[in-house]
């Protein structure tokens, strides 16, 4: 249970750094450790205790692997999301260099010719 | 029969990374006719398809719950047919409008991928692929908008993706508490289990609730996540505009949420009430922000939220009427909110600004767009026979036939106020006289007008014929909403 | 006063590069192609393969590295890789009548050529990820540039 506590402040730091900073690249960064923790908790998911790494070697039999192996299923699902996390993360990257090179400047609360 | 269903997917995908290979060679016209044909070809594979029942393909031969099943439904059918049709009309529309950017290969290679994603959320039968298909959509508007990259559209672009990042991220922590009770993350499986084991007020799963109604509010701009909305649709290039305000909050947003609230995770008092307030204060705030602005789009922006809100309130309600007056109105606001974008593109194109206090008397000099946006404006308003008029009506009745008196007052006023800032945006507009600067103003070209004359003439067929549309289109869309065990038996065949 | 510059790192980079990259590689094709077998698969040894060449570039500097694999020869390869896996689901279209059908013969568990396409499958998106992160570092690379012009052109104005 206190893994899962852990998780979610985690969230909650990315969240804030997120939230209250205000230059840019500490933004992306906050959305980076969100992306992290919500990886983390679907692999938590499926967690077991002292289980093993769900990989079928040659003198495994399948009953011994069901009952001691972790869930493969999530991890599946955390590899597209950490690729997915990387575009994302590209793009970020590169709006913010081409902000800085339009207006001069990294800070947020700068950056607002769009109001109303 | 279902071997076509991937191709909805497929086909697009294909087409922008062959795009991307072949435009090396020839910039100019390849991508704009490569496009044209790929938009073509699914209505094609969409025609051949219509009103064949529920269709399931598995894909790579595993059953469901193992493998991913995609399933096209009486309601997915009718968002393939709005997101298909204003994909082909705006791909001729930017025939001409994309020449001002120098390089526009990349501009069509996003718009497929785009059009790619938004099919295959409509299509799929599985919640972790509906979070793919999403991020791909939503990873490709996101370079749309910032296309041409100027500051203000810079800016527009990174509050957007912010915003997006921060929703995808709640998405996929309610698909993860959604697996944890569940098991697994097919549609119809999930449906089944909550449904066998009667878990109405588990608390994963109202964490669930509270998680997804968070990450797709704010894809779709209901208030108070709409903060990204105004800035988004007003700073990106014409054709994204219609895309954005006219698709991809329908499908990324309203949906999404009509799928897992209607048919996965089963509709309790609580998620309709909330619906209705998000509605009620979405279509509130819009109609307010939206009187005082000066630029054109940005106001059509407010109001794509206040029509949202309008959607919000008849999914909220529930019944079978209240959800067919949603329906329709999301059908119809694809229609004249695309037809308002586009003649605000195509001003800006022939005039060279959209602020309405430097603009006035465009009826003398383009008779063709002011009378197509006087039709749409009147639409929006909700003035017969457009029809704006019967989808609003069709909520309004239901609002009052459900007991809930004072909504129905609400949503009338609001209908008011649409029509006031709208007859704003004609005085300022079209009627009145031409001002100096105007004189040289000529009409704007003829692949630019056709496209906004085909939405006219459906907004004036819409609402004469409206009781073919209600009957053969929306009727049966909401026979799936509200039969979840249907759904169940139908994907997983028992 | 202009400082001289020199095109990347200090001379003990340089050499801990010249002798890192040819591992990198090897063990990036390993994971890559054993992947159906024990963990890995395209995704982590496309990202090994990307960050080889990630490193000759910060080592060394943008123009060493595009003699050696270009920013329009990486684009290529990039689109290869995708259209390699779209062929892969169009053929498994036809022939077993479900997208990405798996049509190849599945031989023995355990050994290299077992689980049908899953092998020329990873071989694609190795490309596909790989040349991606490659090209989006060398575009940042690029942009360089444009940060310190602008750099310089704050520092005039203040």
């Amino acid at each position: 249970m206190t893994l899962y506590f852990l998780n979610f402040v985690l969230l909650i730091i990315g969240l804030y750094a997120l939230v209250v900073k205000r230059h840019i690249v500490k933004k992306i960064l906050g959305v980076a450790i969100m992306e992290y923790a919500v990886n983390l908790f679907l692999i938590l998911l499926g967690f077991r205790k002292s289980g093993i790494a769900p990989i079928l070697t040659e003198d495994m039999d399948l009953q011994t692997f069901i009952h001691t192996a972790v869930d493969p299923l999530p991890q599946a699902l955390v590899l597209t999301s950490i690729v997915i996390g990387l575009g994302t993360l590209a793009l970020m990257v590169a709006m913010a260099i081409r902000l800085y090179e339009r207006y001069g400047t990294f800070d947020m609360d700068e950056i607002n010719r769009l109001r109303g | 029969m279902n071997t076509l269903l991937p191709l909805f997917t497929a086909i697009p995908i294909c087409s922008a990374i062959l795009i991307l290979i072949i435009g090396k060679f020839d910039k100019k016209n390849f991508p704009r006719i490569w496009s044209l044909l790929t938009s073509l070809s699914l209505l094609f594979i969409l025609a051949v398809i219509w009103d064949k029942g529920t269709i399931i393909h598995e894909m790579g031969g595993w059953k469901p719950p193992f493998g991913v099943v995609l399933v096209k439904d009486n309601l997915s059918q009718m968002m393939l047919l709005i997101v298909n049709v204003v994909a082909f009309l705006t791909i001729i529309y930017s025939y001409v409008y994309i020449i001002k950017f120098e390089d526009y290969l990349r501009f069509f290679t996003l718009f497929l991928f785009m059009l790619a994603g938004m099919n295959g959320v409509v299509l799929t039968g599985d919640l972790f692929n509906l979070f793919v298909f999403l991020e791909i959509a939503s990873i490709a508007s996101y370079a749309l908008v910032g296309y041409g990259v100027d500051a203000e559209e810079l800016e527009a672009s990174f509050k957007y993706l912010i915003l997006g990042a921060l929703a995808s991220v709640f998405i996929l922590f309610g698909i993860g508490m959604i697996y944890s009770i569940a098991g697994s993350v097919n549609m119809a499986d999930v449906a089944k289990f909550i449904v066998e084991n009667n878990l109405g007020g588990n608390n994963a799963l109202l964490m669930a609730t509270g998680l997804f109604i968070v990450g797709f509010g704010l894809k779709a701009g209901l208030v108070p996540f709409h903060a990204w909305l105004p800035d988004a649709h007003s700073s990106a290039p014409a054709p994204i505009s219609v895309m954005l305000s006219g698709v991809l909050i329908k499908v990324l947003g309203i949906y999404s949420l009509i799928r897992i609230f209607y048919s996965v995770i089963g509709i309790t008092p609580v998620v309709s009430n909330i619906f209705i307030t998000m509605g009620v204060i979405s279509m509130l705030v819009g109609a307010f922000m939206g009187f005082g602005q000066d630029d054109m789009k940005r106001m059509f922006a407010f109001s794509s939220i206040s029509q949202m809100g309008y959607i919000a309130v008849g999914i909220g309600i529930g019944t079978p009427l209240a959800i067919v007056g949603a329906l329709f109105h999301l059908l119809n606001h694809a229609g004249f909110k695309s037809l308002l974008f586009f003649s605000s593109g195509a001003i800006q194109t022939s005039t060279g600004t959209r602020n309405l206090s430097e603009l006035g008397g465009l009826r003398k000099k383009m008779p063709v767009t002011s009378a197509t946006s006087v039709i749409g404006a009147l639409s929006i308003a909700g003035v017969p026979p457009f029809n704006g008029f019967w989808s609003k009506l069709i909520i309004i009745l239901a609002a009052f036939s459900a007991g809930y008196s004072w909504l129905g007052a609400i949503l009338v006023f609001t209908a008011f106020l649409t029509l006031a800032y709208y007859l704003r945006f004609q005085k300022n507009v079209i009627f009145g006289e031409p001002t100096v600067r105007l004189k040289n103003v000529k009409e704007a070209p003829f692949m630019m007008i056709m496209p906004m004359v085909v939405f006219a003439v459906f907004c004036l067929l819409g609402g004469v014929f409206n009781g073919w549309i209600i009957s053969n289109i929306i009727i049966p869309a909401q026979g799936i909403i509200t039969n979840q065990l249907g759904y169940i038996s139908s994907v997983l065949g028992i | 006063m202009k400082v001289q510059k020199q095109s990347g790192m200090t001379f003990i980079v340089k050499t801990i590069t010249n002798l890192m990259i040819g591992f990198m590689l090897v063990f990036g094709a390993y994971v890559v192609l054993y992947g159906h077998i024990t963990p890995g698969g395209g995704f982590p040894g496309g990202v090994m393969i990307a960050l080889a060449y990630i490193l000759v570039t910060l080592a060394y500097g943008r123009k060493v590295v595009e003699s050696m694999v270009s920013g329009v020869m990486g684009s290529i390869a990039d689109d290869i890789g995708a259209l390699v896996i779209l062929i892969l689901g169009f053929i498994g279209l036809s022939v077993g009548g479900t997208f990405l059908f798996n049509f190849l013969p599945k031989g023995t568990p355990f050994d290299l050529f077992s689980a049908g396409y899953i092998i020329i499958y990873n071989l694609a998106i190795m490309l596909k990820v790989g040349m991606s992160l490659y090209i989006v570092f060398l575009a940042l690379a690029i942009l360089q540039r444009v940060v310190t012009a602008g750099d310089e052109a704050r520092e005039e104005k203040e």
